[in-house]
C-alpha cells in the first residue's frame, strides 16, 4: 500500500535550513532519515520543498485568476516536503513517519494514496 | 422439503446468525479489511441460506457454508466494478490468501485490537468492538454509552470507513503496543457482559453473550500474562456470574445482593475470581477492573464475616472515582455513603451528577430513592422510585421495586 508522508515544519525549522550554526544538524537529520528509507527500499518518490516564502497560490473564480503570494493557509506549521512510500499498512507508515525530524518539531500527516483508476470497460 | 424441514432450516439459519455473526464477520473482515462490506456480505449470505437451506437441507457445517457464500459475494462485488480501481486484484488476493493465514486463537481478538487502533476516534473504539465483534445493535450501544442512537450510528459508520481507507494493520499489535490498546477491548467486553446481564432474566435473553464475554476475557488473560487489568475484568465477571442463581428466589422474585442466600453462590467461580484478583495485585499496577473486582470481593466476604465492610467499600469506590470516573462509580459511591450513615454526603454526590446523563438511567433513580428514604424524605423517595419503575424493563425487578414502593408508603409517620 502506498502512503504519502506529508512533512510539516515550523518557521523555526525553515530558518534552521540556512543558518550556519544549525544547517549541519538540520540537514544531517534529514539525510539520516531519507537514507534509512532508501536503504529499506520503500521510497516511491519524494522531495523537500522550498519554504512557504517561495510559495504562490492561485484560485480561479468566474474565469478570473487570483494569484497570491504565500501558502494557501497561514498556519504555524507549513508543508516542508513529502515522500510517497510503499509499505504494508498504516502502522508501518506511522513507524517511518515517527522517525522523521519534523515529527519531533512539528507534525507528519500520513495519507493513503488512491490507487489509479482502472480504464473504463468496453 | 416439508414444513417441519423448512422450519428447522430457518431455525438453523437464525441460530447461526445469533451465535456466530460476530465471529464470521471477524473472519471475513480480517481478510478484506472492510468491516461494513463483510457485514453486508454475511447478511446477504444469511438471506440466501433462508432460501437455499429449506430446499436442499441444512449443510453439515452451516458456518463454513455462510463464510463461503459471503466470500463469493465479496469477490463478485470487487469484480462487478463497484470497485473500479486497480485495488480489485488486491481485494481478491486477500480473499484467496485466507488458507495461508496464520491461525489465531480467535479472529475476533484480532479484529478487536484493530478496532482499538490509536488512528481511530477514541470515542468510537469500544462501540465499534461492541457492534462488529460482539454483535450488539446501535440502539443497545447508544443506551450503554448514554448517547443518542443516531449519533452513535454515525460514529460507527465513520469509524468503519476509516478502517477500510486508512490502511490500518489487521494484526495483533506488537507486545509493547498492547497495553495502550487493551483498555478499549476490556471496556467492550465488559459492556457486552453488562448488556447481556441486564437481559438475563428475560425469556430470549442473549445468555450466550455473558459466556462469550468470559471466554474472550480468558483468551486475553492468556495472551497478556503480564497485564493485570484483563485478570481484573475476568475476576469481576466471575464474581457477578457466581451469584446468578441467588438473584431470584423459588418464586422467581428478584433478590437484592444484600439479601441473597450465599449458599446459592458458585464457590468455584468465586475461588477462581479471588485467585485472579490476587495474581493481578502482584503486578503492582492498580486499575479500574481490579478495583471493581475488589468491590465484588468485599461483597462476597459478607456471609463469611457476617457484616459488610463499608470502610473498605468506600475506600474502593473513592479509588474507582479517581481511576475511572463514571456515572456508575459515583452512584455506587453514593450508595455506600448512605449505607454508612452519611446521607447528606450521599445526596450531594447524587445531585452533582449531570441531569442529562442520569435522567433515563434506572440505577440513578433506584439509588436516589434509597438515599432519600434513608434521609427520611418519603415523598421524594416515592417519586424517585416511581421514575425508576418506569425505566425498568425486567418484570421481576419491577415487581421488587413496586414492593418497596408499598413498604415506603406504609411506613408510619411522615407524609
Amino acid at each position: 500500500m502506498q502512503f504519502m508522508l506529508i512533512l510539516n515544519e515550523t518557521a523555526d525549522d525553515f530558518a534552521r535550513r540556512n543558518s550556519p550554526d544549525t544547517a549541519g544538524e538540520y540537514w544531517g537529520g534529514w539525510n539520516a532519515f531519507i537514507g534509512a528509507m532508501a536503504q529499506a527500499g520503500i521510497i516511491v518518490k519524494g522531495d523537500g520543498l522550498q519554504g512557504p516564502h517561495a510559495a504562490t497560490t492561485i484560485r480561479v473564480r468566474d474565469g478570473k485568476r487570483m494569484v497570491e503570494d504565500g501558502p494557501f493557509a497561514d498556519s504555524k506549521e507549513q508543508l516542508g516536503g513529502y515522500f510517497v512510500i510503499e509499505v504494508p499498512d498504516l502502522d508501518a507508515a506511522l513507524d517511518w513517519a515517527a522517525k522523521s525530524p519534523s515529527a519531533l518539531s512539528a507534525s507528519v500527516e500520513v495519507r493513503p494514496v488512491l490507487p489509479p483508476m482502472a480504464p473504463p470497460a468496453g | 422439503m416439508d414444513d417441519t424441514g423448512s422450519i428447522s432450516a430457518r431455525r438453523a439459519a437464525e441460530q447461526a446468525a445469533r451465535d456466530s455473526f460476530g465471529r464470521l464477520v471477524a473472519i471475513l473482515a480480517v481478510q478484506t479489511r472492510d468491516i461494513a462490506a463483510a457485514e453486508d456480505a454475511l447478511g446477504d449470505a444469511l438471506v440466501s441460506a433462508l432460501a437455499v437451506w429449506p430446499e436442499r437441507g441444512v449443510p453439515d457445517n452451516p458456518e463454513a457454508w455462510l463464510v463461503t457464500a459471503a466470500r463469493n459475494r465479496l469477490r463478485n462485488a470487487a469484480r462487478a466494478g463497484q470497485v473500479r480501481r486497480l485495488a480489485e486484484p488486491e481485494i481478491i488476493r486477500r480473499l484467496e490468501d485466507c488458507v495461508s493465514m496464520p491461525s489465531l486463537p480467535d479472529e475476533r481478538l484480532r479484529l478487536m485490537f484493530v478496532c482499538a487502533h490509536p488512528a481511530i476516534d477514541p470515542g468510537a473504539r469500544t462501540p465499534l468492538i461492541l457492534q462488529t465483534v460482539l454483535g450488539l445493535d446501535a440502539a443497545q450501544i447508544a443506551r450503554t454509552f448514554l448517547v443518542e442512537p443516531s449519533a452513535m450510528g454515525q460514529r460507527l459508520v465513520r469509524a468503519k470507513s476509516r478502517i477500510r481507507d486508512a490502511g490500518i494493520r489487521f494484526e495483533l499489535p506488537e507486545p509493547e503496543d498492547m497495553p495502550a490498546r487493551v483498555a478499549a477491548v476490556l471496556d467492550a467486553i465488559y459492556a457486552a457482559f453488562g448488556a447481556a446481564w441486564d437481559g438475563w432474566e428475560q425469556p430470549d435473553a442473549p445468555e450466550a453473550l455473558t459466556g462469550e464475554a468470559i471466554w474472550i476475557a480468558r483468551l486475553l488473560v492468556s495472551l497478556m500474562p503480564q497485564e493485570p487489568e484483563p485478570k481484573g475484568l475476568l475476576a469481576l465477571m466471575l464474581y457477578c456470574t457466581a451469584r446468578r442463581r441467588a438473584r431470584r428466589d423459588a418464586q422467581g422474585r428478584f433478590v437484592p445482593l444484600d439479601r441473597q442466600d450465599a449458599r446459592l453462590w458458585d464457590r468455584d467461580m468465586i475461588i477462581e475470581a479471588e485467585g485472579l484478583l490476587t495474581a493481578a495485585a502482584r503486578h503492582g499496577r492498580f486499575g479500574r477492573y481490579q478495583c471493581e473486582a475488589a468491590i465484588q470481593s468485599v461483597h462476597v466476604q459478607r456471609p463469611v464475616t457476617g457484616k459488610l465492610n463499608l470502610e473498605a467499600l468506600l475506600a474502593l469506590y473513592n479509588a474507582l472515582v479517581v481511576h475511572a470516573d463514571s456515572i456508575g462509580a459515583r452512584i455506587g459511591r453514593a450508595t455506600v455513603l448512605a449505607e454508612a450513615g452519611d446521607t447528606a454526603a450521599a445526596l450531594e454526590a447524587l445531585k452533582e451528577l449531570p441531569a442529562g446523563r442520569v435522567d433515563n438511567h434506572q440505577p440513578y433513580w433506584v439509588a436516589l430513592s434509597h438515599v432519600l428514604e434513608k434521609a427520611g424524605d418519603r415523598s421524594q423517595a416515592l417519586d424517585a422510585l416511581r421514575k425508576a419503575i418506569d425505566l425498568t424493563p425486567d418484570p421481576a425487578v419491577s415487581a421488587y421495586l413496586h414492593e418497596r414502593l408499598e413498604n415506603i408508603g406504609k411506613q408510619p409517620g411522615g407524609n
